[in-house]
């Protein structure tokens, strides 16, 4: 842990109580201090979010997002369409930065560091925030080559093999390629090309992973093979998951946050908005916000 | 109750029975004016197509018909004469076509394709600069080729580069003729490796390069070939530059790169020897275009090979 972050916890856990409060009795962010019961190592935040805005060429996309996410924990990011959730998600790891006229204010510090800050290299950023997008995109390599190109890239090159098999364990998929590391991944069903970007992801040995929607084109077998693994991942992993799907917020994630598209008075302009944050279950079961438990239980969205 | 729904019924029956005639007559009548238009209309593209190929065949007729008596292995292995028809072949100027191709080859790939990944992959396209870049190169395309001869003859033989009249001139101003086609190849081979690899690769931690040289590159690759390919086979047929920069010297040994005695190359001595009267000639001419026609069309269809095997659909 840096000074700084130390200093940062102090300061939240004396004068962030009050704000907190106040927070909760408005009833739109209620980020609880509290975690569940037995979950000893999580009370260390991966990220910290404060007043997050992201505007692309000038145009807010969402504002105003301030939340922390924690360790081994998987988070989820609901919502309707077009609420922001993938474009907070991109946050995370400066995927952002590939879009021209993209641009992210507010603070979003990671571990503790400004993750914006001028000395920041994205490049460094990815190494340890890895990223599954929603449409599966292995490379048009070979099974190998495909896990393989992350450690290699960053130059670790010895025991390559032991390190690709470690990822494709780790992915559930080694049984299922073993016999044919050196075939096209693109010859893989579906499930199968997501499981191998989810090992791509992990042979870099990230810190955090993220998710954008990753079962959205799958099936609903390959879906419960990626949420298991999802379970398994995060006693390694923090995952940030972007998801449509209510019930596979509901399945995988400890924490939910819930994020809806707010209009300006003259219905001009649209952004997203975090609702409510919380640990899933009172999301999903007794969530503080009426627009919370009218998503969730389908009668909008 | 029965009366009503008789009614009913008979009302039915007579909806549907209306609604069935007026498919009927909507499927059936189809205006004859829309008949002879559409058979007019078909008739003449019909005839487009035949007048191109037709005048492609009697191209290819009469090169065969009449360069048949000259084909032979002495074409290939014989020197020039100008005395004696029945023994002169081709061998200076297809060895210098083919030092001149490869010339071509070693200077327009690596700046080519270098040119189209700035384009594609770094060039930021709301500064102006870059879309003059781009325009030009859509225009450099179509300049006519004796104006690169010319620019070849200024500032590669003479001038700047003052190279002289020989090969390596002849394949720099060759190369500058198509640099502009290979680098517009080289950009669509290139944007159409999909995003997703791209950021596949950047969210592993790869730098932009990285993931150029190891994801978009490769895979850009058999689109790349194709473009060299299509763009040395245009080069191979190019004889107006080459008039300029120093092909029209009239030898009979083997024209090496940097040599200044002179080169020649396989269009320029089919000209050469069309401009002589003697039907003999005339013959070699044709035997020539057969000989270059023949290369052409296996470059071309190695090009079309490449692509179909190699194509991918992402």
């Amino acid at each position: 842990m840096t000074n700084r972050q130390m200093a940062s916890d102090e300061t939240r856990a004396g004068a962030g109580r009050e704000a907190r409060e106040a927070a909760a009795e408005r009833a739109s962010i209620a980020v609880r201090p509290e975690f569940r019961p037995g979950g000893s190592g999580r009370r260390e935040r991966v990220f910290q979010l404060k007043g997050v805005e992201v505007l692309y060429s000038g145009v807010s996309a969402v504002k105003d997002i301030s939340m922390d996410i924690h360790r081994n924990d998987v988070t989820a990011l609901i919502g309707p369409s077009g609420c922001g959730k993938s474009t907070l998600l991109r946050c995370f790891n400066r995927m952002n930065d590939l879009i021209p006229g993209a641009e992210v204010r507010g603070d979003l510090l990671y571990h503790g560091e400004d993750l914006y800050g001028p000395a920041v290299d994205p490049v460094q950023v990815r190494k340890l925030i890895g990223m599954v997008f929603q449409k599966p995109n292995p490379f048009p390599k070979s099974i190998y080559d495909n896990v393989a190109f992350g450690p290699r890239i960053l130059g670790r090159k010895e025991n390559l093999d032991q390190t690709v098999e470690g990822a494709l364990k780790g992915a559930a998929l080694w049984d299922e390629v073993k016999d044919r590391l050196d075939s096209n991944a693109y010859g893989l069903s579906g499930g199968q090309q997501q499981r191998l970007c989810i090992a791509r992801c992990i042979a870099v040995q990230p810190d955090t992973i993220l998710m954008d929607e990753p079962c959205s084109a799958l099936d609903p077998i390959s879906t419960g093979k990626i949420e298991d693994l999802m379970i398994e991942l995060k006693e390694e992993f923090s995952i940030v998951i972007v998801t449509h799907n209510m019930q596979q917020a509901a399945r995988v994630s400890d924490r939910t946050a819930f994020l809806m598209v707010e209009l300006d008075a003259d219905e001009q302009n649209r952004w997203g908005r975090l609702v409510e944050y919380d640990e899933t279950e009172r999301i999903f079961t007794n969530p503080r916000d009426k627009r919370t438990e009218d998503y969730v239980s389908g009668k909008v969205g | 109750m029965t009366g009503a729904g008789e009614v009913q019924s008979e009302r039915t029956r007579l909806a549907v029975a209306g609604a069935r005639a007026t498919v009927a007559v909507a499927l059936r009548n189809q205006p004859r004016r829309d008949v002879i238009l559409h058979a007019l209309f078909a008739g003449l593209l019909l005839l487009a197509i035949l007048l191109a190929l037709a005048g492609l065949a009697a191209l290819l007729i009469q090169a065969l018909v009449r360069g048949a008596p000259a084909l032979g292995p002495d074409l290939f292995t014989n020197v020039p004469s100008t005395i004696n028809p029945e023994q002169a072949g081709f061998r200076p100027a297809i060895i210098g076509s083919l030092e001149l191709i490869a010339g071509v080859i070693l200077f327009v790939v690596p700046i080519g394709v270098g040119a189209a990944i700035y384009l594609e992959e770094y060039a930021d396209k709301t500064r102006w600069w870059n879309r003059v870049i781009e325009v030009n190169i859509q225009n450099l395309a179509a300049v006519p080729s004796i104006i690169y001869g010319i620019l070849g003859l200024a500032f590669i033989v003479r001038g700047p580069l003052d190279l002289g009249f020989i090969l390596a001139a002849g394949s720099l101003t060759l190369a500058l003729l198509v640099l502009p086609v290979v680098i517009i190849a080289g950009r669509e081979a290139i944007r159409a490796v999909p995003d997703s690899i791209r950021q596949g690769s950047l969210a592993l931690g790869a730098t932009r390069w990285q993931t150029i040289r190891h994801q978009v590159l490769p895979a850009a690759i058999p689109g790349v070939a194709t473009g060299v390919i299509l763009a040395v086979s245009r080069a191979l047929g190019e004889a107006a530059p080459l008039l300029l920069v120093g092909a029209v010297v009239f030898i009979t040994f083997d024209p090496t790169p940097f040599s200044a005695d002179g080169y020649s190359a396989l269009p320029v001595q089919i000209f050469q020897y069309a401009t002589r009267p003697q039907e003999a000639f005339q013959e070699l001419a044709f035997a020539g275009v057969i000989v270059m026609l023949v290369v052409l069309l296996a470059m071309n269809s190695f090009a079309i090979w490449l692509r179909n095997r190699y194509e991918r659909r992402w």
